[in-house]
């Protein structure tokens, strides 16, 4: 594996460990509901620190339940993730075939330019 | 950071709506521009894009106790300006708020405000400061993104803390219990934010150098040799 690989698997293993820590140690333990939404948690303190406010608005649609919710949730990053693998993916296709395009190209000139010297000496 | 639909008294809403309007309309006009002159990057834009849209749908465990999601909004501001993120940023919330009743209409504004126009700027200026002072590029990845993904936290804990002061401690008061919602929770999130970005930046110094050269990433043509040498070992 070359160093650069290591280096970005590293990085995911950062990411998943910070992630995985909180639950591991039991973090959200002194919570009636560990592990919720922050924002859900900011509605709440809205509500404690003024009991009469009523949302004057609702969402025009709300998914029926926590599962299409979640779906929904995936669709999302599944969008974003297939767009970055194209991304990458294109740009890798484009380097190799440009690399061997090149490798063609030596490979020719280097042939020619055999062809060319045994030309001259048999003239 | 999304405030729940109805959940920002009406004047505050509309006062977030016009305070954010502008920036998102200069964001569509330089978008255009930019896939106007180079459509060529138009590819490198939807990436950017696709990376808020990832990372702002990535629920994260933290040290509180509690779930939340980074933004992903730093890499877009990095590489083509804030002013681009500001409409990347409005797409991804609009998503958000219409499919997933994350958010909402009436606070899309205000969540525009914090994450697709406070978090872009306040990255790129990290960015930038660091980067005349001869920062790596990576370390000023790192600190760009994780000051993005932690302002708009920041900006969101201060909108409510002005809707909503505490009958007692008033405004300082609800902005310490908000902060300790969202400020501390998101800790631990910016600095995955920050490694999640320093990863993509390296695979794109490593796929996409001439499009990083044009960009004006690299200081100078021996930095683009040294960057794209360390990602090749």
């Amino acid at each position: 594996m070359s160093r650069n690989t290591k280096i970005n698997l590293l990085l995911l293993l950062a990411v998943a460990a910070l992630a995985v820590l909180p639950l591991a140690l039991g973090l959200g333990d002194h919570k009636k509901e560990p592990f919720t939404g922050a924002d859900g948690e900011a509605e709440t303190a809205i509500t404690e620190i003024e009991p009469d406010y009523k949302p004057w608005f609702s969402p025009l649609y709300e998914p029926p339940s926590g599962e299409i919710e979640s779906a929904l949730f995936s669709l999302q990053a599944a969008l974003g993730s297939g767009v970055l693998a194209y991304y990458f993916g294109l740009r890798r296709g484009r380097r190799q075939g440009e690399q061997r395009a090149r490798e063609r190209d030596s490979e020719s000139r280097a042939a020619g330019g055999a062809a060319e010297e045994s030309t001259a000496e048999g003239a | 950071m999304h405030i729940a639909e109805g959940f920002l008294p009406p004047a505050h809403a509309v006062a977030w709506g016009v305070a954010s309007a502008p920036f998102v309309l200069h964001g569509v006009r330089s978008l255009t521009r930019e896939v106007r002159e180079h459509p060529e990057s138009t590819l490198l834009l939807g990436a950017s894009g696709a990376f808020t849209f990832v990372l702002s749908a990535l629920k994260l465990p933290s040290v509180t106790g509690s779930c939340s999601h980074p933004t992903g909004t730093g890499l877009g501001a990095i590489l083509f300006r804030p002013p681009v993120m500001a409409v990347l940023g409005t797409i991804t919330l609009l998503f958000q708020a219409l499919l997933l009743a994350h958010g909402g209409l009436t606070t899309l504004g205000a969540n525009i405000f914090s994450m697709a126009i406070v978090g872009p700027w306040a990255g790129y200026a990290v960015y930038r400061l660091l980067r005349r002072y001869g920062v790596p590029l990576m370390v000023a990845v790192f600190c760009a993104a994780f000051v993005a993904d932690l302002s708009t936290y920041c900006v969101t804990s201060v909108q409510l803390a002005l809707a909503f002061p505490d009958p007692g401690s008033g405004f300082l008061g609800a902005l310490g219990k908000f902060g300790s919602i969202f400020a501390v929770t998101q800790i631990p999130l910016a600095v995955s934010e920050g490694l999640l970005t320093v990863l993509v930046m390296r695979l794109l110094v490593q796929s996409s150098k001439g499009e990083l050269t044009r960009l004006g990433v690299f200081l100078a043509e021996k930095e683009s040799r040294s960057e794209t040498e360390a990602v090749a070992r």
